[in-house]
C-alpha cells in the first residue's frame, strides 16, 4: 500500500538577514495510513518547520521548499495551489499547536469555532454544525458538552481548552493529525489525560497522527516509530523500541539519558543524569558538508568534520545519519 | 474527571461584549455622556414632529432675545425660529457627523486591514497612500472639495470622511500587525480559512476595540468639522445645521451674541458627550484597565 504521505528530498530554506539558511536539509520520510509517527530533537532542530511545510503554512515571504516533494495520498503539496491547500488543511490534515491558551480565537466561543470548519469544509447548515460541535466535545471528554458549547475560551482551563483544540482538528475526521507539542504547556496528570485522549481518538478514526515533541516518554507512550531531527537533518530513524533500546546515533542516546526515570525501588544511589553538552548551532552554520553534531559528539573524528554522513540503512525499517553507527 | 455528568448550571457564559457594558455601566461620567446623547438623538428625531414651525419661516421680528415673545430660544437675523433650527439642524448635525465617521471607518479599516495583513509591498503602498492624505491640510482640501463639487449634504459628508480616515487606517494597520502574529490566527489558517476570513472574521473582531473608540471620537470631531465648513459659508442651504446657524449669524455676534451662543452651546454638549462615550468605550473595551 502506497504510503499516506510521502516527503523526499525536502529542502526549506530561510531567508535571514546574513543569507539563506537551509532549516532542513534533504529530508526523507514516510508515513502509513493510521501510523503515528513522532519527530524528536531540541528546539530550533526543524522540527516544527517540517510540520509546517506539510501544511504549507512556512512563514510567507521568509520561509520556502527549495527542492524535494512532499506528496500526500499521492498528491503533489509543494507545487499546490492555494486553494487546493486550503481544501486540504484543517479537513485531511489538520493540526493542533503548543499553547492552548492562546490557540482559540477569545472573541468566539468553543461552539462556534468548532462549528465554523465544519461548515467551511463539510458544507454543513448552521443547526447540523452545532449539533456536531457538541457531540466532538462529548468525544473529547469535555463534561456538560451542551452547555460548554457556549463558553468562551477564557473560561476553559487549559487542558479543557486543548481539548477543544483536538475538537477542532478532529471535525472534519482529518487523515493526518499533526501535533506540534500539544502537551508542552500543560501539566503532568492533564498530559497524561490529552495522551489517552488522543490515542483512544486514534483507535476509534484511523487518524495517522505526527508527533513533534522533545519529551521522550511521550514518544514511548504515543507513537510506533521515530524520527530524530538535529540540525535541519534526520539524525536517526527507527521503530520506537529499538532506538530507545539500542540507539544507533549518539544524539539520540545523548537525548534518552537526559530524561529522568522514577525507579520501582529508591535506592541511595541515584543514576546520573547526563546532559549533551553545547547548544544547536546557529541557522548559519546549517547546511556545511559536515556532521553538524560532531563539535557536541564525544565520537567525533576528522572524518565526522570532513564530510557530512549518509543516512545509512538498519535493517528493514532503521537508518541513521552518522560516520560511527556500526559501533553504537 | 470524564465520568461527569453534573448538570448543575455552568455559569452562564458571558460574552465579552457583555462584560464591556458591565465595565461602562460603573462608569459615570460615560454614563452622563450616553445619557445626553439619547437626550439629543431623541431630540432631534421627536423635536421636528412635535415643535412644528419650519425653520426657514419668518415667525416674528428679527433678534428676539430668548423667552420672550413665546419664542424659547428667541428668532435669528431674519427673524427665523431658533429653537426649531437647532431641533432641525440637530437631525443635520447628527447625520453628517454619523455618515461622516462611517466614511471614515470603511476607507480607513479597509486601508488599514489591507496593509497589516498582507505587509509587504501592498503596505508600503498603502502607507504612503495614507500618508499623501495626512499631510494634506485638512480644512483647505475639504474645502476645495466642497468649492469644487458643490454644497451637497453628501458630497459635505464624503469631504468630511476623506480627510480623516488615515488615523482609523493607521490604528487598523497596526492591530492588525499586532494580532495577525497570534497563535489562533495560525490555527485558524491551519483549519484551512481563506484570507478574506482571516481578516475580517478572526482578526478585526480582535482589532475593533481601538477602532470602535476612534470611530465614537470621529463622529464628534466630524460635527467640528462639519460647523468649521458651515461657519465658512461652505454649506447646504437648503438644510439647516448648527454650524450654519452660527455661520450665518456671526456678523450679528456683537447685537445678538445668543443667536451664535446658543447653536455654539448645542455642538459643545453634543461633542462632549460623544467624547464622554467614547472615552468610556476605551475603558471598558481595553482589557488592560478591565477588572476581573
Amino acid at each position: 500500500m502506497a504510503p499516506l504521505l510521502k516527503v523526499e528530498n525536502l529542502r526549506i530554506e530561510l531567508a535571514t538577514r546574513a543569507g539563506v539558511a537551509p532549516v532542513i536539509d534533504n529530508l526523507n520520510l514516510e508515513l502509513a495510513h493510521g501510523e503515528s509517527i513522532s519527530f524528536v530533537g531540541e528546539s530550533g532542530c526543524g522540527k516544527s518547520m517540517t510540520a509546517l511545510a506539510i501544511m504549507g503554512l512556512l512563514p510567507e515571504g521568509i520561509g520556502r521548499v527549495a527542492s524535494g516533494s512532499i506528496q500526500f495520498d499521492g498528491e503533489e503539496l509543494t507545487t499546490a495551489s492555494p486553494r487546493r491547500l486550503r481544501q486540504i488543511r484543517g479537513n485531511e490534515i489538520s493540526m493542533i499547536f503548543q499553547e492552548p491558551m492562546t490557540s482559540l480565537n477569545p472573541v468566539y466561543t468553543v461552539g462556534e469555532q468548532i462549528a465554523e470548519v465544519l461548515r467551511a469544509h463539510q458544507g454543513l447548515g448552521q443547526k447540523a454544525a452545532w449539533a456536531q460541535a457538541i457531540e466532538l466535545l462529548d468525544a473529547v471528554q469535555i463534561p456538560n458538552p451542551k452547555s460548554r458549547v457556549e463558553a468562551y475560551p477564557f473560561q476553559m482551563s487549559g487542558g479543557q481548552r486543548q481539548r477543544v483544540m483536538i475538537a477542532i482538528a478532529l471535525a472534519c475526521t482529518p487523515k493526518i493529525l499533526i501535533a506540534d507539542e500539544p502537551t508542552t504547556a500543560l501539566d503532568v496528570t492533564v498530559q497524561a489525560q490529552i495522551f489517552d485522549l488522543l490515542r483512544d481518538l486514534r483507535a476509534q478514526t484511523g487518524t495517522s497522527i505526527i508527533m513533534i515533541t522533545h519529551d521522550m516518554g511521550a514518544v514511548a507512550e504515543m507513537s510506533e516509530r521515530m524520527i530524530v531531527m538535529y540540525a535541519g537533518r534526520k539524525a536517526e530513524e527507527g521503530p520506537v523500541d529499538q532506538v530507545i533500546t539500542h540507539a544507533r546515533h549518539p544524539y539520540t542516546s545523548g537525548l534518552i539519558s537526559c530524561v529522568p526515570h522514577i525507579m520501582a525501588n529508591l535506592t541511595e544511589e541515584r543514576h546520573d543524569l547526563t546532559e549533551v553538552p553545547g547548544i544547536v548551532p546557529g541557522l548559519s552554520e546549517f547546511g556545511q558538508d559536515l556532521c553538524l553534531f560532531a563539535p557536541r559528539c564525544p565520537r567525533a573524528s576528522d572524518k565526522c568534520l570532513s564530510a557530512r554522513p549518509p543516512d545509512v540503512p538498519f535493517g528493514s525499517a532503521r537508518s541513521s545519519a552518522c560516520w560511527h553507527a556500526e559501533d553504537l | 474527571m470524564s465520568e461527569q455528568t453534573v448538570d448543575a448550571p455552568v455559569a452562564r457564559a458571558r460574552s465579552p461584549l457583555s462584560e464591556a457594558w458591565e465595565m461602562f455601566r460603573h462608569n459615570h461620567s460615560a454614563m452622563l455622556g450616553l445619557a445626553l446623547l439619547s437626550l439629543i438623538v431623541l431630540a432631534a428625531i421627536l423635536g421636528p414632529m412635535l415643535y412644528q414651525t419650519d425653520p426657514f419661516d419668518m415667525v416674528w421680528a428679527p433678534f428676539s432675545p430668548p423667552g420672550e415673545e413665546g419664542f424659547l430660544l428667541g428668532t435669528d437675523y431674519l427673524g427665523r425660529d431658533l429653537l426649531s433650527q437647532i431641533l432641525h439642524g440637530a437631525r443635520v448635525t447628527l447625520i453628517i457627523g454619523l455618515s461622516a465617521a462611517i466614511v471614515t471607518v470603511v476607507i480607513g479599516v479597509t486601508v488599514g486591514a489591507l496593509a497589516g495583513f498582507y505587509g509587504g509591498i501592498i503596505e508600503e503602498m498603502l502607507m504612503r497612500f495614507t500618508e499623501f492624505f495626512q499631510v494634506l491640510p485638512t480644512l483647505l482640501f475639504s474645502m476645495v472639495i466642497v468649492a469644487l463639487f458643490g454644497a451637497s449634504l453628501p458630497m459635505i459628508t464624503f469631504a468630511i470622511g476623506i480627510v480623516s480616515w488615515t488615523a482609523v487606517a493607521r490604528i487598523t494597520r497596526s492591530e492588525f500587525q499586532r494580532v495577525r502574529e497570534l497563535e489562533y490566527v495560525m490555527a485558524s489558517r491551519a483549519s484551512g480559512a481563506t484570507n478574506a476570513k482571516l481578516m475580517f472574521q478572526v482578526i478585526l473582531p480582535n482589532a475593533l476595540p481601538p477602532i470602535i473608540v476612534q470611530s465614537a471620537l470621529m463622529v464628534g470631531s466630524a460635527i467640528l468639522f462639519e460647523a468649521g465648513l458651515s461657519f465658512l459659508g461652505l454649506t447646504d442651504p437648503n438644510v439647516v445645521s448648527w454650524g450654519q446657524i452660527i455661520g450665518s449669524n456671526r456678523q450679528y455676534i456683537l447685537e445678538a451674541g445668543f443667536t451664535v451662543t446658543i447653536p455654539g452651546l448645542a455642538i459643545f454638549i453634543t461633542v462632549l458627550a460623544i467624547s464622554l462615550v467614547g472615552d468610556g468605550l476605551n475603558d471598558a473595551l481595553n482589557p488592560k484597565l478591565r477588572k476581573r
